[in-house]
């Protein structure tokens, strides 16, 4: 829409003849630039997540991320304000980023007035004190009014001259820049890493203290970042040059050694941070053996299915009533001894293959958006038969099965999250070691002719009823497996952990990681499970960020993080 | 014995009756052509003899074997391929997996390879082509795609549905040769086709289907000088 308020051609200029209109039209863009990024930051305070940011240290007595925010909006504003046609000379250049900046710092200057009609505090509740002080910097509105904009015409300035910038030098301070910011927002996950052992203790010490990072850290974790940033692509140059087999072979493989790279990180990762981050990677891990198993049936068969928790919640009641040391177990009530976690997985995994099944018997006929609502009511049976006065005295309920025992290796109890983590890190990657053979598989194949054209796959010869059910069957097995290991988890299973929105998670992990890609599911749980995990602290607002997430990656990336390289967007081919 | 019998076929849409007593004979070795308006039913009885229809009277033999009721990955298993209208072909998997799914009902792994060379030497552009993904082939390439897909099956016949539907008339021209050396390597063929005159050049036995009936037969040459024949699908001539 922009493109309207470009620059007009000199030409055009000379005919108009007025100087007046030719400066506003010259400046049309920048004050577009400003006023977008002015309404940014205005929503960003009114919905009240920049006083929550600001809440977050990220340079001690220096900057808060709010602070962050606000300043990289301007410097964008000032960046974007220049059109793709218009000339490169610097003074109009500067003029356009101060213009620019001015109305960002207006923008903000007019949220500031806001304060001074009193009732709006009704109706708008993020319009807080913290938020006056930190937009007023202490001074008195009109003072504070004349220097937001000036400031803003200064960041402008800063802004064009950035973008004036060549492109290594901007990726340069792109990457201090995020490498402070990120530093600063995940200060507590760094420093309880560092602190664990005494030869990083002294880095810790020297880059943070304890409310974030120190000036001087911020400082130096800017300039290894850019350092680092702007001789990687040299050094791997240099490294083509002296060992090219060696280099063919990483570039080769590329995806491979990523994929190792983040598997070693993730293992390596609970035993160095602690009980915290390790029980954030338990539930990664446990989203990544779902996401395996869906991942068969959506992105493999192209069976969309929006019930895939009727097949956790299965493993998780089996392994509950197996195990559980209650008077609602079936040991309490029936000659099957207790048995241990390990002895009613298999059982609980065969019993969700069957529900698989069972599942998908009914819906062998049903593709596409109407097979996705059709397992959204499948999977809602579930959930209410686990609810229901009809099955209470077997699942008791919503009191749910209480008391269900940790796995033992030996005489070690798996009681802690960074153990229970191990555990599925086995199970997910026996999971995604099946998932990658079953591709290159002819079972694999079928699934996939079946899920490009149906019909066609049948007049093959591809048996359907056989090909779908193997699907969900294995589908619902990792689900099975997962559910296993959630009930001994929690040492509990409650209805309730298994709504929709499970489902929903799962599948949405999926088609951000890129769907039918296996280190994309990997990416999508870390992404969707443990970010927002990590920002917790920022309550509500994190779902927010989630969502706004969701959309720019969709938008960017359509094809998900780590896409495979099979087109997945509508093909000319598909004459149908 | 005929290859193929179909005798007196009847399929149903819902309560419309698509085809109505429709027979024909498909001898071994044979070119035989079934050629008609649009929705005369030409693809209709492909898809009954293949089995992806059901047919509601009348019965089908290949080999002296009643097919008709079998399930269609059985009737594949029995040696008959279809190329379906429109090619059909898996757009977003390779041009080697499409060609591999082509044989997935046969487990004889050493045979499939060979038969697949013979393929790829019958499709040289294809060979070029293996890794790529089979909805980036041309028009013409996704044609050749579907033929070597059904010829992997190892057919003893093939259905071959308006193979040269949408595509340039010097591609048609390649197509109808590729046809012919099939046949020549010892594969019967049912062609249906829209393009009369070519079907008819190289038929030895044509079928002319008007409302879903059989309203004419007689070999190739016989009916491309059918004043009938002329005068409804071959224009001036």
């Amino acid at each position: 829409m922009l493109h309207m308020w470009e620059m007009p051609e000199p030409r055009q200029l000379a005919e108009r003849n007025n100087t007046i209109p030719v400066i506003l039209q010259a400046m049309a863009r920048p004050m577009l630039a400003g006023l977008a990024c002015g309404l940014a930051g205005l929503y960003a305070a009114f919905v009240g997540i920049l006083v929550l940011m600001h809440g977050r240290v990220i340079i001690v007595d220096v900057l808060t991320l709010g602070q962050c925010v606000l300043l990289l909006l301007g410097l964008a504003a000032g960046a974007k304000s220049r059109t793709a046609t218009a000339t490169r000379a610097i003074l109009p250049d500067l003029a356009r980023g101060a213009v620019a900046g001015s109305v960002y710092g207006a923008a903000l200057a007019c949220g500031l007035a806001l304060f001074q009609i009193a009732f709006l505090r009704t109706v708008l509740v993020s319009l807080s004190p913290e938020l006056r002080r930190m937009l007023s910097f202490g001074l008195e509105s009109g003072p504070a009014m004349v220097t937001l904009v000036v400031a803003g015409g200064a960041l402008g300035v800063a802004g064009s001259l950035w973008s004036r910038l060549g492109g290594e030098q901007r990726r340069a301070t792109l990457t201090a820049a995020t490498a402070v910011i990120v530093a600063g927002t995940l200060q507590q996950l760094l420093q309880t890493v560092l602190q664990r052992f005494s030869f990083t203790k002294a880095i810790g010490d020297l880059l943070f203290s304890w409310a974030g990072l120190k000036w001087q850290g911020a400082l130096l974790v800017g300039a290894v970042a850019a350092v680092v940033g702007s001789l990687w692509p040299i050094a791997k140059r240099e490294f083509g040059a002296r060992q090219p087999t060696l280099h063919a072979l990483l570039s080769d493989n590329r995806s491979a050694f990523q994929l190792a790279l983040l598997l070693l990180g993730l293992s390596v990762l609970p035993a160095l941070a602690g009980p915290y981050i390790g029980q954030v990677l338990l539930m990664v891990a446990l989203y990544t053996l779902m996401g395996m198993g869906l991942n068969i049936e959506v992105g493999l068969a192209g069976l969309l299915d929006l019930g895939f928790v009727a097949f956790f919640a299965v493993g998780a009641y089996a392994t509950a009533l197996l195990t559980a040391d209650s008077s609602v177990a079936l040991s309490a009530y029936t000659s099957i001894p207790a048995l241990s976690f390990w002895l009613a997985v298999p059982i609980a995994v065969a019993l969700s293959v069957i529900v698989g099944v069972l599942f998908g018997l009914p819906v062998l006929g049903v593709r596409g958006d109407y097979l996705a609502v059709a397992t959204l009511g499948l999977g809602e049976i579930v959930r209410v038969i686990v609810l229901s006065d009809f099955a209470a005295p077997i699942l008791n309920g919503a009191q749910g099965i209480l008391q269900v025992p940790r796995p033992f290796v030996g005489s070690v109890e798996l009681s802690s999250p960074v153990s229970l983590f191990y555990l599925t890190l086995v199970c997910s990657m026996f999971a995604a070691f099946v998932a990658w053979r079953l591709q290159a598989s002819r079972l694999g194949r079928a699934w996939m002719a079946l899920r490009d054209d149906e019909e066609v796959a049948q007049a093959l010869g591809v048996n359907l009823v056989k090909a779908k059910l193997l699907a969900y069957g294995l589908g619902a097995a990792f689900a099975g497996l997962a559910g296993a290991i959630f009930a001994t988890m929690l040492t509990s299973v409650y209805p309730n952990s298994f709504n929709l929105l499970l489902s929903i998670n799962v599948l949405a992990l999926i088609v951000i990681g890129g769907i039918g890609s296996i280190e994309g599911v990997i990416v999508g749980a870390i992404l969707l499970v443990g970010l927002p995990e990590l920002l917790r602290e920022f309550g509500e607002y994190r779902f927010l960020f989630y969502g706004a997430a969701l959309i720019a990656i969709m938008i960017m990336r359509p094809r998900g993080l780590w896409s495979t390289s099979r087109p997945s967007g509508a093909m000319p081919g598909g004459l149908r | 014995m005929s290859l193929l019998e179909v005798v007196d076929v009847d399929v149903l849409y819902g309560n419309v009756r698509a085809i109505q007593g429709v027979s024909l004979c498909v001898e071994a070795g044979q070119i035989v052509t079934l050629i008609g308006a649009n929705g005369a039913g030409k693809s209709t009885t492909l898809n009954a003899i293949s089995g992806v229809l059901p047919i509601s009277r009348g019965a089908i033999r290949f080999k002296g074997q009643l097919i008709s009721g079998l399930a269609s990955h059985g009737i594949v298993r029995l040696g008959i391929s279809q190329v379906p209208e429109g090619r059909r072909i898996f757009g977003k998997l390779t041009v080697s997996e499409n060609i591999s799914l082509g044989s997935f009902v046969r487990n004889d792994w050493h045979e499939i390879q060979q038969d697949r060379e013979r393929v790829l030497e019958l499709f040289p552009r294809l060979r070029e082509r293996l890794r790529q993904t089979a909805g980036t082939l041309s028009g013409g390439e996704q044609q050749m795609l579907a033929m070597a897909r059904a010829l992997v099956a190892r057919p003893a016949l093939i259905l071959l549905d308006e193979p040269s539907m949408g595509l340039a008339p010097m591609l048609v021209e390649q197509v109808f040769e590729i046809i012919k050396e099939i046949n020549r390597q010892g594969v019967t063929i049912l062609l249906v086709e829209q393009n009369a005159f070519a079907a008819l050049e190289i038929a030895d036995q044509a079928y002319v289907l008007a409302s879903g009936a059989i309203s004419l037969t007689g070999s190739g040459a016989e009916l491309l000088r059918h004043e009938q024949v002329i005068s409804a699908y071959l224009g001036e001539g």
